[in-house]
């Protein structure tokens, strides 16, 4: 008998809950949330990108309970933001006020401000760091000392808050053509649901809070073969973005009566995509595309991924899924599809046993017309 | 760090938008409103849209019967109960005369509806044209202009393949005569219990972010043809083994021991309150 029909949901669930408590401390240790958010830095990131919610302190409570889970630690994040009300709107953030930790261009070896590298696994050799199992806090303070000692040295010249665009310079050029800003107010989707067609505010958004996973996987289609396109990094920038408030008893909202709340940290890409246009008597030029992709925290294969995504769905090739917005922006989410997915647990008592009956129905009628066919022979 | 929850878990505005979606799906019988769907802290796709329904409604003296499948004690029943209990303070029951709010996944309780109460059915897929538009901005489309030539198809093409409506749970319904809605999964058997119900039933898709309704005394009619009429499961004669009902939505149980099949009836409470009132 099914654990439906059974009475004792009750007694279940609570005996459940305790083994999942008895799975996470049976070894006798609790992760302490502090060093979760110092030394988890890139599922901290992940998880917040796919929250939205900006909070270390959050995301790292959120880790502990899922067990590092990603999936579950941002279902747990999002259905606390559900209860937060919101009391302000951040004025416009440009992204040129970025303070620049790390920043690269595929497209040019010399772009003004240069090219900073910043923290980056790219060029680490994957190799399993054994060391790292017996490392101690002293040795990593040590470590620290002689770091902080030798930047000091340095010398910067570049002020980090202030550089320069890599697009920028090529609209100078006049290798790209000027693109006015859009200042309509953007849609919220998390006020208002998703309807089609799409503003490219609601998608930018859905692609920003959607799981890493899945947008990198779309991308990779749209690169390998269905859009079959070579995008190229115009800038990737990972850096410190400053959020201001406007002050809520003025209502001139002056820029200058703003408060400043904090800052947050993000990847922005501008991806160009090269795309071939017609002339006129079929003569062909190609030019570039831009694909736009900003997350919360460093998730820089995400943020590429997005940039790709934004331009494919921006292009709306219909001849591929990846250029069908229905099919991207409703997938992509982490709570929509790990839940739909896994209510396939839950009991499906009545929807089988209806099933079954049609089933039946169909069985009997075909046997029914059997014999009939037989008889008539 | 400790943080409390507001009542029933939502912030007020939250509630009232949720509310305002509601009024007007009771405003436009069968008609899918779009709201703005808040994660919920059980998972997308196990109730959230019922859940998000009966929050926004539920007041201090609200009695709310929460069912799954049937049953009051299934375990996700029992969860989402626990989590209403916990936000709001107020009972339970398994009572369904008792309830003010009944939530339900795939039932419509065996006892009649009556005039004040609410029944909240949660509901995986709310467009009953999906199954051949995949497109959301098509299907709206296909509603705005009553063109359902795609519903009558599906069935006459199970007519020709498996010679009957060879439709499970979620038949689809035309609502007050201009919608066709999806019943969300409930067995055939439940459809005519929304046919000028008392009840208020409400319809709440989380995960698709849509909330629909039925307002008491609307005309709900389940989608057949004329020769071949829509018909419900059959239990044939078999009577449950618990409470001797019949007439009922049964549950089929294999008995390893004795190597037969036995009913029962799917609504625990009903089949509860028949055993306690033979008893007496």
């Amino acid at each position: 008998m099914g654990y439906v029909a059974v009475k004792g949901g009750t007694r279940a669930i609570e005996e459940s809950i305790k083994r999942l408590k008895f799975e996470r401390v049976k070894k006798g240790t609790v992760l302490d949330v502090h060093k979760i958010e110092t030394g988890m830095r890139g599922l901290i990131d992940q998880v917040m990108s796919e929250s939205s919610l900006f909070s270390e302190i959050l995301a790292a409570i959120a880790i502990k309970q899922a067990e590092g889970n990603p999936e579950e630690a941002v279902f747990l994040l999002r259905a606390y933001r559900s209860t937060l009300s919101r009391k302000h709107y951040s004025r416009t953030i440009s992204s040129e006020d970025m303070l620049t930790e790390r920043r690269i261009s595929a497209s040019f070896k010399d772009i003004p401000g240069g090219q900073i590298l910043g923290a980056t696994t790219d060029y680490t050799h994957r190799l399993l760091d054994f060391g790292l199992m017996m490392e101690s806090e002293e040795e990593a303070l040590q470590w620290l000392e002689g770091f902080e000692e030798e930047n000091g040295q340095q010398e910067n010249v570049t002020d980090l808050a202030k550089l320069p665009k890599v697009l920028d310079y090529l609209r100078k050029e006049g290798l790209m053509p000027e693109c006015s800003d859009d200042d309509r107010e953007p849609d919220d989707v998390t006020k208002k649901s998703l309807e089609f067609p799409s503003t490219r505010s609601q998608r930018l958004q859905i692609l920003t809070r959607g799981q890493t996973g899945a947008l990198t996987s779309l991308a990779y289609a749209v690169i390998r073969g269905y859009g079959a396109l070579h995008p190229t990094v115009g800038e990737l920038r990972v850096g410190s973005l400053p959020v201001c408030i406007d002050n809520p008893f003025n209502q001139y909202n002056d820029e200058d009566d703003s408060y400043y709340i904090g800052e947050i940290k993000a990847t922005e890409t501008e991806m160009l995509i090269p795309v071939t246009v017609e002339k006129e008597r079929g003569k062909k030029e190609i030019k570039f595309e831009i694909g736009y992709g900003i997350c919360l925290g460093q998730n820089e294969t995400k943020a590429i991924a997005m940039g790709i995504l934004d331009h494919a769905l921006q292009t709306g090739n219909k001849e591929y899924p990846t250029g069908d917005e229905e099919f991207v922006l409703y997938h992509i989410d982490s709570v929509e599809s790990t839940g739909f997915i896994s209510h396939l647990k839950m009991p499906h008592y009545v929807t089988f046993q209806s099933k079954l009956d049609s089933v039946r129905k169909t069985k009997k009628q075909e046997a029914e017309s059997k014999e009939e066919s037989s008889l008539c022979k | 760090m400790q943080i409390d929850y507001n009542y029933a878990f939502f912030d007020e505005g939250s509630k009232r938008e949720i509310r305002r979606a509601t009024l007007k799906a009771i405003a436009i019988p069968g008609y899918q409103v779009p709201f703005a769907s808040r994660e919920m802290p059980i998972g997308r796709g196990w109730g959230t849209g019922g859940l998000q329904l009966t929050l926004s409604l539920v007041g201090k003296d609200d009695v709310v019967k929460v069912i799954d499948q049937g049953s009051d004690e299934s375990v996700n029943a029992v969860n989402i109960k626990k989590l209403i209990e916990k936000t709001t303070g107020i009972s339970t029951t398994d009572e369904t005369s008792e309830a003010t709010i009944i939530q339900s996944r795939h039932r419509i309780p065996e006892v009649p509806l009556k005039d004040g109460q609410i029944m909240v059915l949660q509901v995986p897929l709310p467009e009953p044209l999906r199954f051949y538009e995949p497109s959301e901005f098509e299907t709206k489309k296909l509603h705005a202009e009553k063109e359902y030539s795609g519903a009558w198809l599906m069935l006459f093409e199970q007519i020709m393949k498996y010679g009957n409506l060879a439709t499970d749970a979620d038949h689809p319904v035309m609502v007050d005569d201009r919608y066709v809605m999806a019943p969300s999964p409930i067995p055939r058997f439940d459809n005519s219990k929304m046919n000028y119900s008392e009840a208020l039933i409400l319809l709440g898709a989380g995960r698709e972010k849509k909330i629909y309704a039925v307002p008491p005394y609307t005309k709900v009619v389940s989608l057949a043809f004329d020769d071949y009429p829509f018909e419900v499961e059959s239990f044939e004669d078999n009577h449950c083994k618990q409470c001797g009902a019949a007439g009922v939505f049964m549950d089929e149980i294999y008995d390893d021991e004795t190597e037969t099949t036995y009913f029962q009836c799917n609504d625990t409470s009903y089949c509860v309150a028949r055993l306690n009132h033979q008893t007496v």
